[in-house]
């Protein structure tokens, strides 16, 4: 422990898990800063990867010109960074996804409004 | 004929009615009287080496306070008897004296508090006296801030309960953590955070901008305000300055921790002032000079001033130096499209820039203006006009340790969210640059506390007692916002309007006694 | 060599202090932004209490300058007579 203290310095983390409805997913659109920064949102680990796509997404992302031409297949996904291949018939759970877990995607050829990634 | 007595000079008064009131404790040892002033491993030897060079006496301090406190009120009556809210440039910039009411003065009387503690924890008297002297200066700012904006209170949206906002609203918690961060640390590093980091390196880029801004729009209450509480800053500034060379000088052994708290704390205030970055180049109608240009004035030139003086103890500039310079050409855009993005849940408007604002956005940010920012704006614009102005409507990611959305982008790419990761006790945690994650990964046992707004709103923390989120139809954004005790609709969206281009009631209502004051209606 | 600077409100008495900062000062230079005036001076500032008190006509105490101060940047080195900004380098 580094905190400089007095005394013992021991506090319980504010976020665990079994404080949320369900495992917290963190997700962001690369090349797209109209949404200013990633998304969180407690994804129950049931929802399909597929059917999080196209329904939650849909509502989150839908008011971009550019989401309505993203070709799925092409999407390329990222976990903590990394090349990440999720199985889109598979749960969030199935997927490995776990809380506080964070992805990205980039969809090849759509970089924004005019290019400029927002 | 009996000679006056002569007149004793500044140095011996000083002497006198500082250090001549210190006394060594002999019923209790010190190291119990002074039981905080050793436990974060700063060596001090002798405190009598500490130096204040203006050399302030308390009785003096109280005659220069009493004189500046008259000049503020008459001010301030005059501003009040002479409708003065209706002078300044436009009702938008109004909306910086909420930001200023709501996410500042609270950090005034957090200020207050932490130097009446810090000042009591240091056993030198002239530290203690300095201290105690900014402590008071502190609790009068907070109390002319707040009555000086009192007159906005009866006229405009927003103004009504703003400590209550402090503790809640999403954003507020970024300049509320940074206080709360600075004041649990121990006396020394609150010292280096608030007296050094955040009074000397950054205070100018906060209040300068602001006073200036205020008297170019028109503002004579915040003027005055501003300028009055700036005349203490000297000092401040001075007292952080002082304390910083005093530590330095006393032990090398200090140099490490010290250059510690000074890469922590400029990377901390430094994302405090995103807000005025967006502040100075969108919030202001009449614009006194852009983030960038005042950023390379107060922060560059006289911040590399300053680290050229401290190299001589070994200190360096603060390691988040480089990528502050670097982000200031984009840093006040990307904030205020996150406040666009998120304007339903402030209690303030916004607005996209006008095209003579974008105008003279792109003159005096030719790099990345038009290429990145303007098709944004116009998009947004456009959009309004088609009855669909945007607003996002799902809660954003937040750095674990700056709290702020995670918008900021990757050192020399505009386009790339910077993201952060680490891992604690079986836990991931997440910050926004490598800054927040040095902070974070040295300490992770006090950021596991973060109190994340985001977090506590899933977490069912943030609605009213009594609210049924089982309840038919039951709306989760409008419960969070009813606990901030927010007017939904007159408080928060567009500036022009929830119907866009039919105005908010600040806006029609600025319009509309203008035009009484200046005519005949 | 490094720039200290000091900024006042920009006020009636403060148009003496500044005439007198500019008299002892050749190589300042003066920054006026709004509602306030900034002196800028390459290494060093010497603010004198005599010159002032000569600008106002009057007796002048240096820690009068608390009240109209803006702001100011560089070590400081104060006494009766004299108000010294510098950096040390």
């Amino acid at each position: 422990m580094t905190t400089a203290a007095i005394g013992k310095y021991e506090f319980a983390p504010m976020d665990t898990v079994e404080k949320f409805p369900a495992p917290l997913l963190y997700f962001g659109w690369e090349d797209h800063l109209m949404f200013c920064a990633p998304y969180c949102v407690p994804f129950p680990p049931t929802l399909g990867f597929g059917d999080m796509c196209k329904g939650p997404f849909a509502g989150i992302y839908g008011a971009h010109p550019d989401f309505a031409k993203i070709d799925w297949d092409k999407v390329e996904w990222f976990k903590s960074g990394q090349p990440w291949q999720p199985d889109y018939s598979k749960s969030l759970a199935e997927n490995g996804l776990g809380h506080k877990d964070v992805i990205r995607f980039r969809t090849p050829g759509l970089t924004g409004l005019k290019g400029s990634c927002h | 004929m009996d000679m006056p007595a002569k007149k004793l000079g500044l140095k011996e008064r000083y002497g006198l009615l500082t250090r001549d009131l210190h006394w060594d404790t002999t019923y209790q040892p010190m190291d119990k009287v002074f039981p905080y002033a050793s436990y974060e491993g700063i060596k001090i030897h002798d405190w009598s080496k500490w130096e204040d060079p203006f050399r302030l006496t308390m009785d003096a301090y109280w005659k220069y306070q009493a004189e500046k406190e008259r000049k503020l009120y008459a001010i301030m009556d005059a501003f009040a008897q002479n409708n003065g809210h209706l002078g300044v440039t436009d009702a938008r910039y109004i909306n910086t004296l909420k930001l200023f009411l709501t996410g500042v003065s609270p950090l005034e009387y957090m200020a207050h508090r932490g130097f009446a503690h810090v000042g009591r924890a240091f056993p030198g008297a002239g530290a203690r006296v300095a201290c105690q002297m900014q402590s008071l200066d502190e609790i009068r700012h907070f109390q002319t801030q707040i009555h000086s904006m009192s007159v906005y209170n009866k006229h405009y949206n927003g103004f009504h309960d703003w400590q209550h906002m402090h503790d809640r609203v999403w954003y507020l918690s970024v300049p509320k953590s940074f206080f709360d961060d600075a004041f649990t640390a121990g006396p020394f590093e609150f010292m280096i955070a608030i007296g050094f980091a955040f009074e000397y390196v950054l205070t100018n880029l906060l209040f300068v901008p602001f006073i200036s801004g205020a008297a170019y729009n028109g503002d004579m209450g915040a003027m005055a305000f501003g300028f009055s509480a700036q005349s203490d800053e000297s000092r401040h500034m001075t007292l952080g300055l002082e304390m910083i060379k005093f530590i330095l000088e006393q032990d090398p052994d200090n140099v490490p921790i010290v250059q510690r708290w000074i890469d922590k704390w400029f990377w901390r205030g430094y994302r405090v002032l995103t807000l005025v970055a967006m502040m100075m180049d969108y919030m202001l109608p009449k614009r006194v000079m852009s983030w960038k240009e005042a950023w390379e004035i107060y922060a560059e030139e006289n911040g590399g001033a300053l680290f050229a003086d401290l190299a001589r103890y070994g200190i360096k500039p603060p390691k988040g130096w480089a990528q502050a310079c670097a982000d200031k050409d984009y840093l006040s855009h990307q904030a205020w499209n996150v406040f666009y993005n998120y304007g339903a849940a402030a209690p303030f408007h916004t607005w996209t820039p006008s095209a003579q604002d974008m105008d003279w956005l792109a003159a005096k940010y030719p790099d990345s203006f038009d290429k990145h920012y303007r098709p944004l704006w116009e998009n947004y614009t456009e959009m309004a006009e088609k009855g669909n102005r945007f607003y996002s409507k799902t809660l954003p990611m937040l750095c674990q340790v700056c709290q702020i959305p995670m918008f900021f982008t990757e050192p020399g790419d505009p386009t790339k969210i910077c993201y952060r990761e680490s891992e604690y006790k079986g836990d991931k945690y997440h910050t926004c640059s490598d800054g927040c994650k040095d902070i974070f990964d040295y300490e992770p046992e006090k950021y596991v506390q973060s109190w994340l707004p985001v977090h506590q709103i899933y977490q069912g923390n943030c609605f009213e007692r009594g609210t049924d989120p089982t309840a038919e139809g039951f709306d989760p954004l409008i419960a969070v916002l009813q606990w901030y005790h927010m007017n939904i609709g007159r408080d928060n969206f567009d500036f022009n309007g929830i119907e866009y281009g039919k105005g908010s009631e600040d806006k029609n209502n600025f319009e509309k006694w203008r035009a009484m004051s200046t005519g005949n209606m | 060599m490094s720039t200290v600077f000091i900024a006042f409100q920009n006020t009636d008495e403060v148009r003496g202090i500044v005439e007198a900062i500019m008299d002892d000062n050749p190589h300042a230079v003066i920054d006026m932004q709004p509602g306030m005036v900034k002196i800028n001076a390459a290494g060093r500032l010497v603010i004198k209490r005599a010159s002032i008190e000569e600008k106002l006509g009057r007796d002048f105490d240096l820690q009068e300058m608390h009240v109209h101060l803006v702001t100011l940047s560089g070590n400081i080195d104060e006494d009766d007579d004299e108000f010294v900004l510098a950096w040390k380098h």
